[in-house]
């Protein structure tokens, strides 16, 4: 034995359950965020579960089961619960999802196995996603227009809420478009000419018959609003016509505004194949709808299209630089200290913690950088900063000093594996270093640009302890990009996926009900992230495959 | 023919000028990368450096009073621009500060004839009593109007009668009042004075809104004070009527007046420093601290410290100043203060930063009236007949390095600590900015962090480059490294919302782990060496990993599947009860196995790739000699390679030290935030990063706080930095060795 462990061997197994563990953790990892993720949007069965409870009533209950643990008996005895004696060491306990958030104390109930009577699933069961206070779980008993009962055979009431559903789903997005749209616009105009006499009166030049024209300006502007008002009003009478008459868990009908739903289905009626449907439907909303309830429901899209919209706005900060600079260390500077310096530069700049840089970017960009702008540009505006809060501009900068070194790294890379034999030849020919460098260097080496490109925006897509202070919100009300003259608007605070998981699971109210949301964001994040990882990997070696094959 | 070749070499001129700019360019675009990191390393300290900077004080504005009083008190407006003092005489005159008209008498009145006690409440209120022979007192206030005429700032004086202009009677026996103490607020106030047959009376004062007028009746009632000593030197009543300090030579009195019924003495005990007399008594601002000075210059502070389940009052620091101090002068807001002395001397000290900020000769003369502005930004002094405004700059007393490094007695506190508490929501509050806390949660979440990853890291990368077969290398390697590409928001959710709640209920099963697991790993070594040699020759070399992903599956199952069993049979059901009664080890569901474990994960990446190749970077001419003169594998591995890569590996842990050091979000997400000491691991703790992210957003522009927050980061920078250019050298060193080979 004492010869077995002095051989090394075990010791040799030991480093090998090293990466056995590591790839473990890698992999399992990766599959709880994806299985956690994915079966979120999966329509999960819901049951009604006739109950006893310890004063012998007969309880309904109708829910999804959201988790399931064993405990110990002892544990519940201790914990004062009764009527345990003859059962087994150890019970099973639910996690029921319940919806009907405002008719319920909990929305999320523990139930013992020990207390349910019969567990059915009910096939008419429709599931509604509601504008407010999550799921409602119930049975489609009728429906009413203006409150008066309208008779529907009880074989198509699914198809009457389909109709119902999809004539005010159309006046409720005509409504939005409006207000998004025309009214949104207005808003905007009146402020700008807000601002634009607030200018001329700094400047010292407003005259009387300036300020006629704005107030006519504006007067024309807010009769149209006028008109636009009264349009809105009417669509939102119009969808708020229809409502449905729904039996909840405890029998009790609930007369419930189709307005205030978004979306119904029955679970229980579906085939695998509707169910993949469904899948794949509810997938794309994550993707494209507006966040609800703080965050807590609805999609991500906005804070998809911010982490989006800001890591471009990096890249292309973050490309010319990061490029220069590895052209540099690798082809014109001399071997002296300041090259040793640079280089010790990089290295640190690439290790520097990553708040620093956001104290760093609010302290420097933010307050110095985008106070004098406001001063200079926007004095109209003050004391409110238009440039002197944290911003999208100002987080794509810091997160580009963040990514400068990787792509300083990867450029510098590619640089080196071009044969110094491709340079000398050109340089033979008779053209100059810069030409060179044009015409041969940097076209063979964009694909190690590229690769560096791709690691620095996957690097920034998933920071966010820097954003927290330079630019990201958890409610963004409006896209850094819109239809208002200047269409960018670098000023505005935007939203981020990164920061939307930490918000969603950390800060919210009810963050059993969002945790499912959180892990499909995190999954959206990862594959995102992974994927370009993967990319950067894929043109790397590709590459080097490349000049090996120069080489000889 | 000759045009053409001028044409060329024209040509070739733009070409060379061309290059050059393009080099000038290229070459300015690298040195940008420098300029970064000494603009992020200058700019922190631009912004953290005014903290250090020193108190100066400078004389602004001088004018000269036509007559040399003795004053009872002395004033300004927040502007700075109107100043008041109240005469022995029981004369109130404002004085103007304004370039235009300096020194210009703005009103005066006669407040009381023949005053003969004088007193004063806190300072942020800034309310004057005087009181006449025969027991009667005015109460009033200076104060100050502000308006815009023609939009500027204009501020006029007026006189502010609090409780009505008659005079209040306080004796009804109508003898003279020796000493007075008062104070006075919107809800009540209380009088407290001494007659000169030495009878105690204080007099309470509340206030009555009638309901139609919106009227306020101020009623007052009579208490006499039990066991007054003879000779009262000084009363003080703290802001909060709680507390009713009387001095009476060298003992303080401390009267519990909290219950105006039975109004009792609670302490009573002598104060002056060691062969030396008490000389004057002061409240801090906050009311807590009361400064006591000595006649050799001792200024001592004392406050109620809670001890044995009784409140004391208790000496805590002390402060010497030069001389014999003849004023004690608290700031407004702060917990600052000044001092002169009667060798003219002015100082200025701070009670949380523990240390005389400035002391400066500003007069021969021994006997100064002087007067701090509402805002701490100018001091007041009156020489005889000289009235000087000095400028003070003063941002930030209270952070020292002392304040920030050291153990510090804040008020209210049973002890001297390092604490961490920033912001609260009263005005006064003392705030408590060490650093020492958060720098200590900084290094314990990456001690548990690096005690997590560096033995799997560097095993990992030791295997993979030494052992594994290279068709299995191209695939595990970048596997483990795209870790280091996993968001760490995602890490810390994981941690904080999946791992904490399973590590909370499978606690005995996670400790199991810690052994089933390596244990497992044996036992598979030992099955292996006993298998057939037959067997073992038809699988390859080097593919231990994949033989043991399943067995430590099997092993980790088991292992949780024991947990509840085991619970139930080693801690009674319940581990978590069972640490906190038995063991006394408090368990927070966020702890520092969490963040060790997440943080582990988020820094083996960086250990692994680097050390890696570092030792597989290893000449192979060395470990075939090694070989070659009959080491075994394992023997090459650990006198060779391991070795020669020791730098490679040294610099790998300093990476990873590095990137612990400054992670942000899983420490915010995986513990608590609570910023104490405590090496437990299963308890939280706040680090530098994560304090940042919490607190800056809501920090006041330019604030102290604002500033320690650059400060901490300003640390992590240096920190750092001086990890990774070490971990750099390391590192570039040994390649220069590796090429040499």
């Amino acid at each position: 034995m004492n010869k077995w462990f002095k051989s090394g061997t075990p010791w040799i197994w030991m480093t090998g359950g090293a990466v056995s563990l590591s790839l473990i953790m890698v992999i399992g990892l990766f599959l709880l965020i994806g299985w956690r993720g994915l079966s979120f949007f999966w329509p999960a069965t819901v049951y009604e579960f006739d109950m006893l409870d310890r004063q012998g009533n007969h309880m309904n209950v109708i829910g999804e089961i959201y988790d399931s643990e064993t405990v110990l008996k002892q544990q519940l005895i201790e914990a004062g619960i009764t009527g345990l004696e003859d059962k087994g060491d150890t019970l099973e306990r639910y996690l029921i999802k319940v919806g009907n958030r405002e008719y319920v104390d909990l929305d999320f109930q523990w139930i013992l196995e020990t207390i349910i009577v019969e567990k059915h699933i009910p096939d008419n069961i429709v599931v509604l996603e509601r504008t407010k206070n999550g799921n409602f779980y119930g049975y489609i008993k009728a429906f009413q227009e203006n409150g008066v009962d309208i008779k529907i055979p009880a074989s198509a009431l699914e198809a009457e809420f389909s109709t119902r559903l999809a004539i005010t789903k159309a006046l409720k997005d005509k409504e939005t478009d409006l207000l998004k749209g025309d009214i949104g616009r207005i808003n905007y105009d009146l402020d700008r000419i807000r601002l634009k006499q607030r200018k001329l009166d700094l400047d010292g030049q407003l005259t009387e018959e300036k300020i006629a024209s704005f107030k006519a300006q504006s007067e024309t502007l807010q009769n149209e609003y006028l008109v636009l008002e009264k349009q809105l009003f009417e669509y939102r009478t119009q969808a708020l016509r229809d409502a449905v008459v729904i039996t909840d868990m405890t029998g009790r009908d609930v007369v419930m505004p189709i307005a205030k739903i978004l979306d119904f289905y029955l679970p229980n009626k579906m085939t695998f194949l509707e169910k993949v449907q469904h899948w794949f439907h509810q997938t794309a909303k994550f993707v494209s709808d507006d966040p609800r309830e703080a965050n807590t429901e609805g999609g991500v899209f906005p804070a998809i299209f911010g982490t989006v919209f800001m890591v471009m706005l990096m890249a292309v900060i973050v490309t010319p630089f990061g490029v220069i600079a590895a052209i540099y260390l690798h082809e014109y500077a001399p071997k002296n200290n300041i090259t040793k310096f640079i280089r010790i530069a990089v290295i640190n700049l690439a290790g520097v913690p990553s708040i620093v840089y956001g104290v760093f970017g609010l302290g420097f960009f933010v307050y110095i950088v985008g106070g004098s702008i406001d001063q200079l540009l926007y004095p109209e505006a003050l004391p409110s900063p238009t440039f002197g809060s944290p911003g999208v501009l100002w987080s794509a900068l810091t997160l580009a000093i963040l990514t400068l070194p990787v792509v300083i790294v990867s450029t510098e890379e590619g640089l080196s594996r071009i044969p110094s034999s491709l340079r000398e030849g050109s340089l033979a020919l008779g053209a100059t270093k810069s030409e060179t460098l044009w015409r041969i260097i940097v076209p063979m080496a964009s694909p190690a640009i590229m690769t560096g490109l791709i690691l620095a925006v996957a690097r920034a897509a998933g920071e966010v302890a820097p954003l927290m202070l330079v630019g990201v919100v958890k409610m963004a009300p409006t896209l850094p990009v819109d239809g208002n003259f200047p269409y960018l608007h670098l000023e505005r605070k935007f939203m981020h996926l990164g920061f939307h998981i930490y918000d969603v699971g950390f800060q919210s109210p009810n963050v059993e009900a969002a945790r499912p949301l959180v892990y499909a964001t995190s999954f959206l994040l990862v594959t995102v992230i992974i994927g370009l990882n993967l990319a950067a990997i894929g043109i790397r070696n590709n590459l080097r495959e490349k000049y090996r094959s120069l080489e000889h | 023919m000759h045009s053409d070749l001028s044409n060329r070499l024209r040509a070739n001129q733009k070409r060379v000028i061309k290059d050059k700019i393009v080099k000038y360019c290229i070459s300015s675009g690298g040195a940008l990368v420098l300029v970064t990191l000494l603009l992020i390393f200058g700019y922190l300290l631009y912004v953290v450096l005014p903290i250090f900077a020193p108190v100066t004080i400078e004389a602004e504005k001088q004018f000269m009073q036509t007559k040399n009083e003795q004053l009872y008190a002395l004033g300004l407006d927040e502007q700075n621009d109107i100043s008041y003092q109240v005469n022995e005489q029981g004369v109130l005159s404002f004085y103007s500060l304004r370039e235009q008209d300096l020194g210009a008498l703005l009103l005066t009145k006669e407040m009381l004839k023949q005053p003969v006690a004088f007193a004063q409440s806190s300072p942020s209120t800034n309310i004057y009593l005087l009181s006449n022979q025969t027991g009667q007192v005015t109460i009033f206030k200076p104060d100050f109007a502000t308006s815009y005429p023609n939009d500027k700032r204009l501020i006029t004086a007026k006189i502010d009668y609090p409780l009505g202009e008659s005079l209040i009677e306080v004796d009804p026996q109508g003898a003279p009042i020796t000493v007075a103490s008062f104070e006075l607020s919107e809800e009540g106030g209380a009088i407290a004075a001494v007659t000169n047959d030495n009878r105690g009376l204080f007099v309470v004062l509340t206030a009555t809104e009638d309901m139609m007028s919106e009227e306020i009746f101020w009623e007052q009632e009579l208490v006499e004070l039990p066991s007054l000593p003879h000779n009262v030197s000084q009363m003080l009543l703290s802001p909060d009527l709680n507390n009713l300090f009387v001095r009476s030579g060298d003992d303080l009195l401390v009267y519990d007046i909290s219950n105006t019924n039975n109004i009792r003495i609670k302490s009573a005990l002598p104060i002056n420093a060691l062969n030396t007399h008490v000389s004057d008594i002061q409240l801090l601002t906050g009311a807590s601290s009361l400064m006591v000075a000595n006649e050799n210059g001792v200024i001592s502070q004392w406050f109620e410290v809670l001890k044995d389940n009784k409140r004391t009052f208790t000496f805590i620091r002390d402060f010497t100043a030069d001389a014999n101090v003849a004023n004690i002068v608290p700031e407004y807001f702060r917990k600052g203060f000044l001092t002169t002395d009667k060798k003219g001397y002015l100082s200025i000290f701070h009670t949380t930063g523990n240390t005389r900020l400035l002391n400066e000769k500003i007069s021969d003369n021994d006997n100064l009236s002087v007067a701090f502005s509402p805002r701490a930004n100018a001091i007041l002094v009156i020489d005889e007949q000289k009235v000087t405004l000095f400028k003070l700059d003063n941002e930030h007393p209270e952070i020292t390095w002392s304040a920030l490094w050291q153990q510090v007695w804040y008020e209210g506190y049973p002890e001297a600590a390092y604490i961490w508490q920033s912001t609260s929501a009263s005005d006064d509050f003392e705030a408590k900015m060490s650093l020492v806390p958060i720098s200590f949660g900084t290094i314990k979440a990456a001690f548990y962090a690096m005690l997590f990853a560096v033995p799997i890291a560097i095993s990992g990368a030791i295997y993979t480059a030494y052992f594994m077969s290279p068709a299995i290398r191209t695939y595990v390697k970048p596997t483990v490294e795209i870790m280091e590409a996993l968001p760490t928001v995602i890490l810390g959710f994981l941690a904080g919302l999946w791992l904490a709640p399973l590590i909370e209920n499978q606690l005995p099963g996670i400790i199991l782990l810690l052994l089933a697991l390596p244990l497992s790993v044996l036992a598979t070594a030992l099955l292996w060496t006993l298998l057939p040699k037959n067997f073992k020759q038809k699988i390859p070399e080097g593919i231990h990993p994949l033989i043991l992903i399943p067995v430590l599956l099997c092993a980790g199952y088991i292992s949780m599947s024991l947990s509840g069993p085991l619970e139930m049979w080693l801690f009674d059901g319940d581990t978590r009860m069972y640490l906190t009664n038995e063991l006394g080890i408090d368990f927070d569901q966020r702890n520092s196995l969490i963040v060790g474990i997440a943080m582990g994960f988020a820094v083996i990446p960086t250990i692994y790739s680097i050390a890696e190749d570092a030792i597989f970077s290893v000449p192979k001419s060395l470990t075939m000699g090694s070989l070659a003169l009959g080491a075994t594998p394992w023997q090459t591995l650990a006198k060779v390679v391991i070795l020669t890569a020791s730098p490679g590996i040294f610099s790998a842990v300093m990476m990873g030290t590095g990137r612990a050091v400054g992670e942000t979000m899983i420490v915010l997400m995986a513990t608590g935030n609570t910023p104490i000491m405590d090496w437990n691991i299963f308890e939280g703790m706040r680090s530098l990063s994560a304090n940042i992210a919490v607190e800056m957003p809501e920090s006041e522009v330019g604030s102290s706080h604002y500033r320690v927050l650059f400060l901490a980061a300003f640390v992590l920078f240096i920190f750092t930095f001086i990890f990774n250019t070490v971990a750099e050298l390391v590192r570039q060193r040994l390649r220069e060795k590796y090429s040499s080979l």
